[in-house]
């Protein structure tokens, strides 16, 4: 306890220096709490997209490089939605992350599929393809000037004590949370889930079980899909704006995330995403902004050297 | 060198000058103006880039996604060289040196990286790689002596087409002659089989950071051809997507064909140009055609083979073989049924 004060005193002590801790208003106490809150915030996100690309990775062994771009896509579904009808935000949610799920699978089905036996760069290449068609195709339909997202979300702070923590926040952190809830149980609990955990585990072995095999690879893409526009809702939400190439620093941050934890692990993806999204937000808060990038890749080398399957991972033997 | 090969190297030596003595007399006789010029020394620049990427992707068998990152270094460290020296030493010297340096420092820094990252393998190396390059980007991006974010101006310019050239032919000569030397046999093992290749005695590891920092130090030069061209840099293009369209060239030219590269990185340079007509519809059908490349042919436009010269001279001697055969056989069947 003793080291924890010392390390939050410490902390505060640098934050002074940068950011004059008077402007703010509060103790160095409440600033700490108020940037643990973005982080987790930011670290929630971060592991919604994360568990997309850690399901996929599990399940055929490939970097979805066109990850980030189904999030983009959910962003700008909900985009739109918003504009131009009066849905409530729960409907806009819902339809993004279920178009979201049907291009997933669209992707998955025109693009993945055919390449099942072809050597896994080709695919890793497809899915680079498949990344820039997207990212292009939102160009043309909606021309690189970033949208104001409209406020779907009411932005009035909910004051806690001195502490000062915004609705869309909250909202980001408890809808993540219970959607990475309901995943948990339905990988656990449920037949398609135990489906999903056999094909990874053994391909072959599972269809000899009477596994559909690519039903359950279809399916695990359109669980990530909708996870990961659920993220990109959140975070245009979050950030007020849309534009063709928002998913590209989240889906790599995200991606990051999932290798810390221990890609192809659940778990792993959500931890790692807290733990990306409080390191991102404390280096900025604490630290620098420009070096923050620098520092997240650097614990990501840092990581895999030490332990390469990420933190959660298990070391495997290799077999000669 | 057997006279065979002697033959081969000339013939080779031959179509390489001819089709420079064309692009030049097509350059000075103002055929192709400035624009094209431009565009073929970016095609110059990409296969030099593209076959060191292939030396590690393709011969070595690492999949790496920071090859940008070495571009980088190579490009600042030779353009800052040539800042210094511009008023020293003349045009050709200053370029050769200045490239020497990008390409050293290019090395060193692909050594400093190989050592830690190559103990990974497969995904976890291409993720490392990916991290080194975005750490060699924002540290760029941040200290002074590079110019930070607003970027890097001053450069010479004076990597014109020739120097590019010839300095791209002497790239694939020394990659050719490596991969087809003893240490090139080495490596090929480590791809065929790492664990194989250790069990008879190959020095997996230090193979392995061989092959990572020549790829670097060619790479090096690459950005220094690139510096010394544009004559100004900034950080934000070294980033991901750079590595990614180079490594686009390399599985698409066939890893493991240098050949097969120097098609790739002619046919992708021109194609987002020649669809320029098409304007906002460009990269998007430049992805679109990536996909369809991908989904007929995964194994690239070579595979692993390389295209030879001897190689269509053997196929048509073959073919008239088979000919003349098939009619020789035909006039027997003929004269038995006549019987």
């Amino acid at each position: 306890m003793m080291a924890i004060t010392a390390i939050i005193f410490h902390l505060c002590i640098t934050g002074m220096l940068i950011h004059t801790i008077e402007r703010i208003g509060g103790s160095c106490l409440i600033l700490f709490l108020q940037q643990l809150i973005n982080g987790l915030s930011v670290g929630s996100i971060y592991a919604l997209i994360a568990l997309g690309y850690t399901m996929v990775y599990g399940i055929i062994k490939l970097i979805n490089f066109a990850h980030g771009e189904i999030m983009m896509a959910g962003a700008y579904i909900a985009f739109l939605l918003a504009v131009n009808t009066n849905l409530p935000f729960v409907f806009v949610l819902v339809i993004a992350m279920v178009l979201s799920a049907v291009i997933g699978v669209v992707v998955e089905i025109i693009a993945y599929r055919p390449l099942r036996k072809a050597p896994r760069i080709s695919v890793l290449i497809t899915a680079i393809g498949v990344s820039f068609f997207l990212q292009n195709l939102a160009l043309v339909l909606f021309k690189a000037d970033p949208k104001i997202m409209p406020e779907l979300i009411n932005k009035s702070p909910i004051t806690i004590g001195p502490l000062q923590v915004g609705t869309v926040t909250l909202t980001t952190l408890f809808l993540s949370i219970i959607f990475m809830i309901a995943l948990d149980l339905f990988v656990k609990r449920t037949k398609p889930g135990k489906a999903m955990r056999a094909v990874s585990e053994d391909k072959e072995a599972s269809i000899l079980m009477g596994i559909n095999v690519n039903r359950t690879i279809s399916m695990t893409f359109a669980i990530g899909s909708a996870l990961g526009a659920l993220g990109g809702v959140l975070y245009a939400v979050m950030y007020t704006q849309v534009f063709p190439t928002l998913g590209v620093l989240p889906g790599l941050k995200a991606f990051v995330a999932a290798v810390f934890g221990g890609i192809g692990l659940i778990p792993g993806a959500v931890l790692g995403g807290f733990v990306i999204g409080m390191i991102e937000t404390f280096t900025k808060a604490y630290l620098s902004t420009q070096w923050s990038d620098a520092i997240v890749f650097g614990l990501l080398i840092i990581v895999l050297l030490v332990k390469p399957t990420g933190i959660l991972g298990k070391n495997q033997k290799e077999k000669v | 060198m057997t006279k065979k090969m002697f033959k081969n190297y000339m013939v080779n030596f031959a179509v390489v000058s001819i089709i420079f003595v064309i692009l030049s007399l097509m350059m000075s006789g103002g055929i192709l103006s400035k624009y094209y010029q431009g565009i073929i020394i970016f095609i110059l620049i990409n296969i030099i880039l593209a076959s060191s990427l292939n030396l590690v992707t393709g011969f070595l068998g690492q999949l790496t996604l920071g090859h940008a990152g070495f571009m980088a270094v190579g490009a600042y460290a030779s353009a800052l060289t040539s800042i210094v020296l511009k008023s020293i030493i003349s045009d050709l010297p200053l370029l050769l040196v200045s490239l020497f340096v990008g390409g050293v420092s290019a090395g060193v820094v692909g050594i400093i990286i190989g050592i830690p990252a190559l103990r990974l393998r497969g995904d976890y190396l291409a993720i490392i790689t990916l991290g080194f390059g975005e750490v060699i980007r924002v540290i760029i991006n941040n200290i002074e002596i590079t110019g930070g974010a607003q970027g890097l101006t001053g450069i010479p310019r004076i990597a014109s087409f020739k120097y590019a050239y010839w300095i791209a032919v002497v790239v694939i000569l020394v990659l050719y002659r490596l991969t087809h030397s003893k240490q090139g046999r080495a490596i090929k093992s480590i791809r065929e089989d790492e664990v194989a290749a250790e069990a008879v005695g190959v020095r997996t590891t230090y193979y392995k950071v061989l092959g990572f920092a020549i790829a670097a130090a060619f790479a090096g030069v690459g950005g220094g051809l690139y510096a010394h061209y544009i004559a100004f840099l900034d950080p934000n293009t070294f980033n991901f997507m750079r590595s990614v369209e180079i490594l686009v060239i390399v599985v698409l030219g066939g890893m493991g064909s240098l050949t097969g590269t120097i098609v790739a990185a002619t046919i992708l340079t021109i194609l987002p140009e020649a669809l320029r007509g098409f304007a906002e519809f460009r990269m998007l059908l430049y992805s679109f055609m990536l996909i369809l490349m991908m989904l007929f042919r995964p194994q690239g436009l070579f595979g692993t083979g390389e295209f030879k010269w001897q190689g269509i001279y053997d196929r048509t001697l073959k073919l008239r073989k088979a000919l003349m055969n098939r009619e020789k056989k035909e006039a027997v069947d003929g004269s038995t049924r006549g019987e």
